[in-house]
């Protein structure tokens, strides 16, 4: 029970590393995994969360808020990143500011094979766009997100964080 | 139909201290009107997404009139955005569109459905609250600053004659322009943005 406990990675966790590094919005698209962040999100005043309509719109949306002084956070699943491309080339890794983008990694598993081609893809695309990323599979790895945000503002780039608990946990 | 840069003039009457962004071939013409080249930015570099930035921006800087003048071509490629806009209402954002009909940029080939589409229609069906649309300069002229005092997000289709690009991008001769670092760098030094 314990070491089941341990390897759950909660909400909160992400929240929580959002509030240390001053993100003041979260561009998302809602899916079912991460719902019971979304509501959580929606309870914070310190934090706007702005859906949008497909993944394509993040980076344009976070560089506007990055240009105005805020601290934007893309939360969107590995596949929708993938149909992001050119917004993710010409938006965020053309633009010269920091974001940090945290990508659901659908289909990912540590156990067996992994058949979900939006997995098999996903590192391969951030390697073929030079995007470095961390991987966050439970709580013990949330301090990856700072990590991540603070080479996002080192090197004026996007940094990845991929979230591999898809399937356990995270929806609580 | 009316020409891109009497839209341009007649908005420049009552700009105020708005900040300008465009997209489009239409749109590279702004800078030979604009009066306060330190509040225009460039934020294009993806197809269709300048609309997304534009409304990032005018999320970020609520207390300023963000005033975008996109292209219908663009739009189209990214039409989901108008609801994402119609989500959060933002109230200084402005939303221009000159409607060419066309691909100016590739030799003026149509847009899908290309005089059929009533974007203003649409925009107003999506949500945004205060939608127009303009055929003529006149009446464009006569509503102009009204429409610059209405709470956003406001949504104005003008339909433009478009000037098409059809030499090989080599031999184009494009207009200086200031490239979009520098626009960005600008507008934050000229709002105290560090």
């Amino acid at each position: 029970m314990v070491e089941q406990q341990a390897a759950i990675l909660r909400p909160e966790t992400l929240l929580d590393e959002f509030k240390k590094n001053n993100v003041t919005h979260v561009i998302t698209i809602p899916d079912s995994e991460t719902n019971y962040l979304y509501e959580l999100m929606l309870k914070q005043d310190w934090l706007d969360v702005v859906p949008i309509s497909r993944e394509g719109e993040a980076s344009a949306t976070a560089l506007g808020l990055a240009v105005a002084g805020k601290v934007p956070v893309v939360l969107i699943q590995n596949t929708g990143m993938m149909e992001s491309g050119d917004s993710i080339r010409g938006m965020a890794l053309d633009a010269g500011f920091p974001m940090v983008f945290v990508v659901g990694y659908r289909g990912w598993t540590r156990r067996g094979v992994i058949r979900d081609s939006a997995a098999k893809y996903t590192e391969p695309f951030l390697n073929a766009f030079g995007l470095d990323y961390y991987f966050v599979e439970n709580n013990s790895d949330g301090d990856r997100i700072t990590t991540a945000f603070e080479q996002a503002i080192s090197t004026n780039r996007p940094v990845v964080v991929l979230i591999g608990d898809e399937y356990h946990g995270f929806n609580r | 139909m009316i020409h891109a840069d009497d839209v341009f003039r007649a908005f420049e009457e009552h700009r105020g201290k708005a900040i300008v962004t465009t997209s489009g071939v239409a749109g590279r013409k702004w800078p030979q009107t604009s009066n306060n080249p330190e509040r225009d930015v460039s934020l294009g570099s993806a197809m269709g997404q300048t609309t997304s930035a534009a409304f990032g921006l005018a999320l970020g800087l609520p207390d300023e009139k963000i005033v975008l003048f996109d292209s219908e071509g663009a739009l189209l490629m990214n039409l989901g955005v108008l609801a994402s806009i119609a989500g959060k209402q933002p109230k200084n954002f402005v939303h221009f569109l000159l409607d060419n009909e066309v691909y100016a940029t590739t030799g003026g080939q149509p847009v899908p459905n290309n005089t059929n589409i009533d974007y203003a229609g649409m925009a107003k069906a999506i949500g945004y609250p205060t939608t127009h649309h303009f055929d003529n300069l006149e009446d464009l002229v006569n509503d102009m600053e009204a429409i610059m005092n209405e709470e956003g997000p406001v949504f104005i289709s003008i339909k433009i004659i478009p000037e098409i690009e059809n030499a090989p991008m080599a031999l184009r001769t494009n207009t200086p322009s200031r490239p979009r670092p520098q626009t960005i760098k600008e507008l934050r030094a000229e709002l105290g943005i560090s």
